[in-house]
């Protein structure tokens, strides 16, 4: 007998990617250089909306090592409209949207000209000598300003502000009772308020694109999140056939969905390599990137939630508005979409409407940013939850426990429509509490109260699922989605043994190489060093949907499991033909092909070079062992968990600090719980960072004032707590790998546990929220008035880099 | 981002570039640890047509006794000045004041007398400099001749310093065996201070002998809070006199407001940080 390998699947492996990442080993597209190779740099609108009046490139174009300017005027045959594939109703309203703006621009920071030069220092140069004039139009920044009769347009030709309005009423699909009756028949009906406030993506790799257009085919290195829909859309939107098109997404240094784009930057490098005969290179800098490239969440949550006196929730009406920005880009409208059915998460109720305006205006387009939809409603509804159990007098645990769905009832059909296929809220906070030390926290919180100390201590709860494992193709097309939500995966069998598997999937920093060599290595009983995934290059990985929405592992790994298993039963067949037996007496384990009941046996590197070289194979048999499938999920997944947060606020400064942070995730079966737990490590701290640090902020002409890091605030190590997780496992029943997905999990879950906390360390002071994210200035005042506290002091900037002034300066 | 083009000088000695600031007029710009500077010059919010480099001019940098005052070198990183036995010793403040600037990256390559000369308002160093009455010694192509830190600091970004002119050194006198604390309020560990109070004090026998106390972003300049100091001395260190005294915390400020303070939860700040600051300070 020889020795079972210790499975792969749940090995802590360390990443087979790091040591080249983290040495700087890799290429990484600005890295990146062609003979001949030309830079491109943009020159962006200063102003929110104007109408260009004039646009003088001449003295630009006698610059040193100037090869061409261009306008928007310039491409206006060529660039076509950016693609927007998510037209959520059949009247959405959808502008017109120029890489280069050519007769307006709709928000500060969009592109109105560009220059290709012979080195990046000579195209900025140039920048500065183009000459435009701007004639101001009305800015529009507030939604429900711009909603109202007679506001200013900021697309005059559609007639409205009003980009579309989208509804779920569970009356109508059948799925709940009316929201109305709910309504009229609960003990008690809360109404609250929330700002979902505009955040940046913040990826650590500014984008960059890179195009050589001196092959047959014309070839584009991006650092993109969707290689396969870039090369989709670059032939949809330039008309350039689709196979004179490959898109290379090379290492890639995170997205977070900021990368899910197809950029104006893509576009209008892509055809001045064309018109030009030569490479070109666009890098952003970070303030390009923090201005330009879209940002996520800002939305204003209007939320009614019903109840029983003993707490039962009979129902929960949700009234969105959508920034939508100046612009639908790729899948703009649909983002509270993926929110919509949500907000109801884990708890049962007997009615649910969900109505969302989406509303342009003068700011960057809004798009996917990490968790995209659904960290708005868990917020939404978790801080609706903690609501209702300060206004029944119930421990706010114990309100969920009353309401959530048992473990017992999965599968189960929620009132939004959709059927959780598993889960156990039960344990997952079970062992939360208990690592949380959530009665001794509670003790401590009284006896901090009892004597009026300056510091508060507050519990906040997040019991979050998600739907992920994005989509099942005929939902999205329900949905109105312009494509599929399949994943593909291949395989081949290398005469040496080795295996090389190919993924739709785009990783950007999640560790898929890793993960998907472990999932083979199991699978087909070949060492993990054995296996090689190839991926983001259009011409290697020919097909695929790409990496967003956490789908990566629970779609696409399970692909690759369907490709190994036809590999398994090609392998079996030419076995059964090298043993000289029959196929079904071949038993494959552990990479061995043994004849069932003997010691005959062979293995699969065997195998393999068996089919290679064809010298004998059965009759009817291909020369090849290689196989490929695609999945088409038949449900989303559903990751759940339980966090809870404990902060000190100090009512004398508005200070808040996390004195402890505890999360119990429930991702299904995991791959490797390194790679988990670094995701979620690093998705909590985004959670935190919405909580407590991040925001978009806009002065009155629509300026983003917090343009740089020293204005918009992420925080570092230095300001977050030693993160405790700890998992639960209940595995996913819809796909084969048991998995759910975790890549969206943190940052969901972390944003309202953390408020949640703050606002239960000052209740008793009078304050019943504070609008995210939770400032000091913020705190204190909610503190000192004893009401929320809405609206900062104005957009001016903090102090250091962003509110330099350029005549004084450092002598 | 790509800063505009300049010409580049490495002065070996104060002389030369003294001599390099003087030709280029107000077009030239120096560069010590370019922690300020080049984000500027990178977003291109200023555009010099020559910068100074005088990293290599040995004389300008580390720390020395000079007697009654010690001397720092205008190009000291802010890591030496942090560790500087010299420092902790004579002038603790500085040495706590200089251990929250920024990050470990940026206080290895930041420089003492750059961050002064840069004269940011939200910037640590100013306030204690102000509290402890350092001489700044600058160079001209007229000799040298030295600035009390009431006088340095002008407006915002902008200090006693004319075009042409050179920090060299900055002179502090002895604090030895006074107590101090650096009271620093951010939203994130890396950021520059909504509000900052630096606290020196000799405390005798329980009794507050002589205090020191400035504030950091409360006006375009550091401030001096002179009423609190005046409020603290010849009592005891009781914590009803320290409350009493931070109230006039605010007395001289002109705050302003930004997305992370308005004025009077500045002035809140500056009252709150101040009693803590000298509570710790004495304790």
């Amino acid at each position: 007998m020889t020795a079972v390998a210790e499975p792969e699947v749940g090995r802590a492996r360390l990443r087979k990617e790091d040591a080249r990442l983290i040495t700087g080993r890799t290429r990484w597209t600005d890295n990146l250089s062609l003979p001949g190779m030309l830079h491109l740099a943009f020159l962006r609108s200063p102003v929110a909306h104007a109408r260009i009046s004039k646009i003088d490139t001449s003295a630009a174009k006698q610059k040193p090592g100037v090869i061409a300017v261009v306008t928007g005027a310039d491409v206006a045959e060529e660039q076509g409209s950016l693609p927007c594939a998510w037209p959520i109703t059949e009247d959405i309203k959808i502008p017109n949207a120029p890489s280069l703006a050519v007769d307006e621009v709709n928000f500060a920071g969009e592109a109105v000209a560009a220059v290709v030069a012979r080195s990046a220092a000579e195209a900025v140069d140039a920048l500065e000598a183009i000459d435009v004039e701007y004639d101001e139009l009305p800015v529009v920044l507030d939604m429900n300003e711009a909603l109202a009769e007679g506001a200013d347009l900021v697309h005059p030709e559609l007639g409205t502000n009003k980009c579309a309005t989208w509804v779920f009423d569970s009356a109508e699909a059948g799925s709940g009772g009316a929201i109305d009756d709910a309504i009229a028949q609960a003990d008690v009906v809360l109404e609250r308020t929330f700002r979902q406030q505009r955040l940046i993506p913040s990826f650590m790799e500014p984008r960059s694109v890179l195009v050589d257009p001196t092959g047959e085919q014309i070839t584009v290195w991006s650092a993109t999140q969707i290689p396969h829909i870039l090369k989709w859309m670059i032939s949809a939107v330039t008309g350039v056939p689709e196979t004179k098109v490959r898109v290379i997404a090379p290492d890639v240094g995170g997205g977070f969905g900021g990368k899910l784009q197809v950029t104006p930057e893509e576009i209008i490098t892509f055809l001045m390599a064309r018109r030009l005969g030569r490479p070109v290179k666009w890098t952003e800098t970070r303030s390009e990137s923090m201005q330009s490239a879209h940002h996520g969440r800002d939305q204003i949550q209007k939320i009614t939630l019903a109840a029983a006196s003993d707490g039962t929730l009979k129902g929960l009406k949700v009234e969105l508005l959508a920034d939508m920005g100046a612009y639908l880009r790729l899948v703009t409208p649909g983002v509270p979409i993926l929110g919509a059915f949500m907000f109801n998460a884990i708890y049962k109720m007997d009615a649910y409407r969900f109505e969302c305006t989406n509303v342009f205006t003068n700011k960057t387009p809004t798009d996917a940013y990490r968790g995209a939809g659904r960290p708005e409603a868990t917020f939404a509804i978790e801080r609706m939850m903690d609501e209702l159990a300060a206004e029944l007098g119930r421990d706010p645990i114990d309100l969920r426990r009353q309401n959530w769905i048992k473990h017992e009832e999965f599968p189960f059909t929620t009132v939004a429509g959709l059927t959780y296929d598993s889960g156990n809220y039960e344990a997952a906070t079970a062992k939360a509490l208990e690592l949380f030390g959530y009665d001794a926290l509670r003790q401590e919180q009284r006896e901090r109260r009892e004597r009026g100390d300056t510091v508060q201590l507050g519990i906040g709860v997040s019991t979050y699922t998600e739907m992920c494992g994005l989509a099942p193709s005929r939902v999205l097309g329900a949905l109105r989605y312009a494509a599929g939500g399949w994943e593909h995966a291949s395989i081949r069998m290398l005469p040496t043994g080795k295996v090389e598997v190919i993924t739709g999937t785009s990783p950007h920093g999640q560790g898929h190489e890793t993960a998907w060599s472990q999932i083979v290595a199991d699978r087909l009983g070949v060492p993990f060093e054995d296996v090689e995934v190839l991926h983001g290059d259009t011409a290697a990985s020919h097909k695929g949907m790409d990496s967003y929405g956490s789908r990566s592992l629970a779609v696409g790994g399970t692909a690759l499991v369907m490709a190994a298993d036809r590999v398994i039963e090609k392998a079996k067949k030419l076995a059964a033909h090298m043993l000289e037996c029959s196929e079904d007496d071949i038993e494959f384990s552990g990479g061995k092909l043994t004849v069932r009941g003997t010691d005959k046996a062979t293995d699969i590197q065997s195998v393999a070079l068996h089919a290679h070289v064809a010298h004998d194979l059965p009759e009817g048999m291909e020369a090849s062992l290689d196989s490929e499938a695609t999945f088409d999920p038949e449900n989303f997944s559903y990751p759940h968990g339980t966090h809870l947060c404990a902060v000190e606020v100090d009512t004398e400064t508005g200070q808040v600090k996390i004195r402890s942070y505890v999360c119990v995730d429930d991702v299904g079966t995991v791959v490797n719980p390194l790679i988990v737990e670094g995701q979620v490590h690093g998705g909590v701290a985004q959670g935190i960072a919405q909580a407590l640090f991040e925001d978009a902020v806009h002065d009155e002409s629509g300026t983003l004032t917090t343009g740089t890091f020293a204005d918009y605030l992420l925080p570092s190590a230095a300001d977050l707590p030693s993160f405790v997780t700890d998992r639960t496992e209940t595995p996913a029943t819809t796909n084969p790998l048991g998995a759910k997905g975790v890549g969206e999990a943190g940052t969901i879950a972390a944003t309202p546990a953390v408020v949640n906390a703050i606002v239960d360390a000052v209740r008793h002071l009078g304050v019943d929220d504070i609008e995210m994210p939770c400032t000091p200035m913020r705190v204190w005042r909610a503190v000192h008035s004893g009401t929320r506290a809405e609206g900062g002091p104005g957009g001016e900037a903090g102090g250091g880099l962003g509110s330099i002034d350029a005549s004084g300066g450092a002598q | 981002m790509i800063p505009a083009a300049f010409d580049y000088v490495v002065p070996a000695t104060v002389d030369d570039a003294v001599r390099e600031l003087h030709d280029a007029g107000d077009e030239a710009k120096v560069l010590a640890g370019g922690q300020s500077l080049l984000p500027v010059l990178r977003m291109r919010l200023a555009a010099p047509s020559k910068i100074v480099d005088i990293g290599r001019i040995t004389e300008l940098r580390g720390v020395r006794d000079a007697g009654d005052h010690i001397v720092i070198g205008a190009t000291t990183p802010h890591h030496e000045v942090q560790h500087n036995q010299l420092v902790r010793e004579h002038a603790l403040l500085l040495a706590l004041a200089t251990e929250t600037v920024a990050d470990p990256q940026v206080r290895h390559l930041g420089t003492f007398g750059g961050a002064l000369a840069h004269a940011d308002p939200a910037g640590d160093l100013l306030a204690p400099a102000l509290a402890l009455d350092c001489t700044f010694v600058v160079a001209g192509m007229d000799g040298r001749h030295e600035v009390p830190a009431s006088e340095f600091f002008v407006d915002y970004f902008t200090t006693a310093l004319r075009p042409g002119e050179l920090l060299l050194e900055v002179r502090v006198p002895k604090y030895t065996g006074w107590r101090a604390h650096y009271e620093k309020f951010n939203r994130v560990a890396q950021a520059w201070s909504i509000c900052g109070v630096a606290a020196a004090v000799r405390v005798d026998n329980g009794t507050i002998a002589e205090a020191r106390v400035g504030l950091t972003n409360m006006s375009s300049v550091p401030v001096r809070a002179r009423g609190v100091e005046e409020a603290l001395v010849g009592q005891q260190a009781s914590p009803e006199v320290i409350k009493a005294a931070a109230a006039r915390a605010v007395d001289g400020t002109l705050p302003t407001a930004d997305g992370n303070a308005d004025a009077e939860y500045r002035e809140h700040l500056a009252k709150v940080l101040t009693e803590r600051a000298v509570t710790a300070a004495c304790s």
